[in-house]
């Protein structure tokens, strides 16, 4: 049961469902707090479908995942190393992607934020975060006035967007559905 | 009326045909097989190899035929190739120190343990065409009168060549050179970022344009970085490329690849924390290509001035984001040769502006004028 | 064809590039390292917008060549014909069409939406490169946000010629904090580089990508007292009479006579189609039916 729940569940057209998904994340980087859909991965609980679909089209042998809290299980360590050859990070700073629970990734301080030089160098934090209404305003590059949604809290999005152009980037991630907050984005609460 | 240029396709389309006609040549005559250009164009294969990245004679001798012989091109094709190859895992660093060498020479010492091999060189032949190679059908010569029995086979593992550094080495005479544990970074998978550590200098450069690594050798020897270069060890010849497979726990050889190998022993004269010692340029081509490592080399130790507590004497072949910037002739021969490419909307648009900028000027002289 | 990966690169180079294209999109204007691999077509022809194309399509992607503004240039063709082959996308000469378009030089003139990608070809991704040769000391200027070396030169030609002496490759400044180089398109197109579609820039040879989320703030570089001017040629298009689009100057006998044309080949036929017809001009039906 267990080697089943770590084969299973992967792309079944690996080049095809990859760049549909990442189609979904480009979409979601670029629209920051618009929702979209990233479909194709079973991953095994709690990962998220959207969660997973992320991993499958991004996270390969040069990248390293940190997993957090909950989400810091045998099975998910396995489904992840089977799927995607990513190394499991082993220190915050190593993390190229790092994924949780919002109440498990912070603080945030301990992510890596990039230098002035390499601002790229920097975790996108992925976030298992069910949508509770909307508390948060955001505009920025990749919203024409002002778009609405809703976010764990605000303040710590305000102090990351202080940082650019250094900076953490987020996904949130629900189910099948996906939305982003990269550091170029200004939150503001409703 | 005017109707705007179209047909672009269809010229594409006959230009490829044309161009395959071409490389065919004269129908009469017969075709060139993969064979003899890797038998009879070895130099050349050697060449695209090792600026290729990729040790494979047929393929080369394919590329420099789809070429046309056109070097360059044939580097360019293995590149591409080269770029899609699946990775199974990195070989176990080869061990020159085994080399089976069909060639091996010091300038530094008369003789040395291991002897003095002159090998197939062009050193001492007079540049002179031989007519004889034009008259065909002559039999050839006989073989195995050249190549000693055992040289140049490969096989089972050759006993040690002793380096000529190592001599030097025992005395403190010469710069130690420390094994590293550290994986190298890889130049084909990561970008390029300054500064580069010497590793990845030496990737770049034993991939770099002959010519271009040639010249920039050349300039110091000229007097631009000037660090006075003996070639204290050149060898050629054979090692064996052993992969670890980890299912098994043990390495086993894939394969033997030709080599040329160049470790140059340079002056130095001392810091204050250190006595007066030699220091050494490296240099590790595929193949036979003993022009390409010489050269390598001097251009590494150049490179050194740092490392070595010298001064930057702002010297070309000193200067390292220069050299590994302009050093790729694939990146090179492309932008070079993009400026065919039409460019007719900058060109207009600098057409409008220097139109304005006239207009404007003969303006200004005309008001100066009337006042 | 099944002897290439779907839109030819292998799936860790994309993944690769696709990571670098989100970092692109979430620090507008900064030039992200990635490690360009060998295309089968040289290193200034284009390969970067391929490497971004390639890892950008997805089967139901439409998909959309242009150089010099044009659809049926030998280069553009050409890579048009590669992702037809590799990819087995559908392609369109409409710009409405398509959903994802590469280009080199030019943006159509037709406006973008939300839902299409601007996919740009960059020789030269670095704005400071023609002011200060080194990597290391253009890097540590972006980072320090010091662009005193590229005032100074526009400042220079002001005094010299009385106008900035740039009129492609016209440097940006994005969201207030990067200088960025638009590639070489007119700088009449400058303006359209506030948009509502996602550009994404690609520059192999010199290994940066680079992007513009929709809607990013796009200001070209200029003073209060010389303004920033998109201009062109002053003539309509000969064959449909546009006033508002960017021109080719065409030579049309020995005698030099000019004419001029437009550069989008797209918008130029579909005004024709619809009966917008210049001094030269027929509608395109009659020419190549």
């Amino acid at each position: 049961m267990r080697d089943e729940m770590i084969f299973e569940g992967g792309f079944s057209d690996v080049s095809r469902d990859s760049a549909r998904a990442f189609r979904s994340a480009m979409n979601a980087m670029a629209h920051p707090g618009r929702k979209f859909d990233l479909t194709g991965a079973k991953p095994p609980a709690p990962l998220s479908e959207a969660t997973a679909g992320l991993l499958l089209g991004l996270a390969d042998a040069n990248t390293s995942v940190f997993l957090v809290g909950e989400h810091d299980t045998d099975i998910i360590r396995g489904w992840i190393t089977f799927h995607t050859g990513a190394a499991l990070a082993n220190t915050p700073d190593e993390a190229s992607f790092t994924l949780g629970t919002w109440d498990a990734l912070l603080p945030l301080r301990q992510w890596p934020v990039g230098n002035a030089e390499y601002p790229d160098r920097s975790a996108t934090l992925i976030v298992e975060f069910a949508d509770d209404g909307e508390n948060a305003r955001l505009s920025g590059p990749g919203i024409q006035t002002h778009q609405d949604c809703a976010l764990p809290a605000i303040t710590p999005f305000r102090h990351n967007s202080a940082l650019f152009p250094l900076g953490l980037d987020f996904y949130f991630c629900q189910g099948s559905t996906l939305r982003a907050l990269p550091r170029s984005t200004k939150v503001e609460a409703i | 009326m005017y109707v705007a240029v179209k047909g672009g396709e269809r010229a594409i389309d006959a230009a490829h045909d044309w161009l395959a006609e071409e490389r065919r040549g004269l129908h009469e005559i017969a075709e060139l097989s993969i064979a003899q250009i890797r038998e009879q164009l070895a130099l050349a294969v050697n060449r695209v190899m090792a600026e290729g990245s990729l040790y494979d004679p047929d393929l080369a001798a394919l590329a420099i035929k789809q070429a046309r012989g056109d070097l360059i091109e044939a580097i360019f094709l293995i590149r591409a190739y080269r770029t899609t190859l699946p990775r199974f895992g990195s070989s176990l660093p080869v061990e020159t120190d085994h080399m089976a060498c069909s060639r091996r020479i010091s300038a530094t010492f008369k003789d040395a343990p291991g002897g003095q091999i002159l090998g197939p060189t062009f050193d001492y032949t007079h540049r002179l065409l031989d007519f004889t190679l034009m008259a065909e059908g002559l039999p050839a010569a006989a073989p195995g009168s050249g190549a000693p029995e055992g040289v140049t086979s490969p096989g089972a593992p050759s006993p040690e060549m002793p380096r000529i550094t190592d001599f030097l080495n025992r005395d403190g005479l010469i710069q130690e050179e420390h094994p590293g544990e550290e994986t190298p970074p890889d130049l084909t998978r990561e970008p390029l970022e300054f500064p580069a550590n010497r590793a990845l200098r030496l990737q770049a450069i034993t991939r770099g344009d002959e010519g271009f690594i040639l010249g920039m050798a050349y300039s110091t020897q000229r007097g631009y970085g000037r660090n006075h270069p003996f070639v204290g060890e050149l060898r050629i010849g054979t090692v064996s490329v052993e992969t670890e497979i980890p299912e098994l726990g043990f390495s086993i050889a894939i394969g033997d690849i030709e080599l040329t190998e160049c470790e140059t022993v340079n002056q130095f004269t001392g810091s204050k924390t250190e006595p007066p010692q030699f220091t050494r340029g490296y240099g590790l081509t595929f193949g036979h290509t003993e022009r390409k490592a010489i050269s390598m080399a001097l251009v590494d130790r150049a490179l050194r001035w740092e490392e070595l507590g010298e001064d930057n004497a702002g010297v070309p072949a000193q200067d390292e984001e220069f050299v590994l910037s302009h050093s790729d002739n694939i990146q090179g021969t492309g932008f070079l040769e993009h400026i065919k490419l039409p460019h007719y909307v900058d060109f207009q648009s600098e057409l409008e502006l220097i139109r304005k900028l006239r207009t404007e000027a003969q303006a200004a002289m005309h008001q100066e004028a009337a006042e | 064809m099944s002897d290439y990966n779907f839109a030819y690169l292998d799936e860790q180079t994309k993944r690769m590039i696709r990571r670098a294209l989100l970092k692109a999109l979430a620090i507008p204007g900064y030039q992200v390292p990635f490690a360009s691999r060998e295309m089968p077509m040289p290193y200034g022809w284009g390969t970067g917008g391929v490497q971004v194309s390639a890892a950008t399509l997805t089967p139901e992607d439409t998909f959309k060549v242009i150089d010099q503004g044009a659809d049926d240039t030998t280069n553009a063709i050409s890579i048009r014909k590669f992702f037809e082959k590799t990819a087995e996308v559908a392609t369109s000469e409409k710009t409405e069409e398509a959903t994802i378009i590469q280009t080199r030089h030019r943006i159509p003139e037709t406006d973008l939406q939300e839902g299409q990608i601007l996919v740009y070809q960059v020789p030269i991704p670095e704005p400071l490169r023609f002011l200060e040769p080194r990597e290391t000391e253009t890097r540590r200027m972006h980072a320090l946000e010091d662009y005193g070396l590229m005032h100074v030169k526009l400042y220079e030609d002001i005094a010299r010629h009385g106008a900035i002496a740039t009129a492609y490759a016209y440097p940006v400044m994005v969201q207030d904090r990067y200088v960025m180089d638009p590639s070489p398109i007119p700088k009449f197109d400058n303006p359209k580089m506030e948009m509502a579609a996602i550009q994404l820039f690609g520059a192999g040879r010199e290994q940066r990508i680079y992007a513009l989320p929709p809607y990013t703030k796009v200001v070209s570089l200029d003073f209060e007292d010389h303004p920033f001017d998109p201009s062109k040629a002053e003539h309509p298009c000969a064959l449909c009479g546009a006033e508002d689009s960017y021109l080719d100057e065409v030579i049309t006998d020995d005698q030099g006579t000019r004419m001029y044309v437009c550069s989008d080949t797209d918008y130029c036929e579909s005004r024709r189609a619809t009966g917008h017809i210049g001094t030269e001009g027929t509608q395109p039906e009659e020419v190549f039916a």
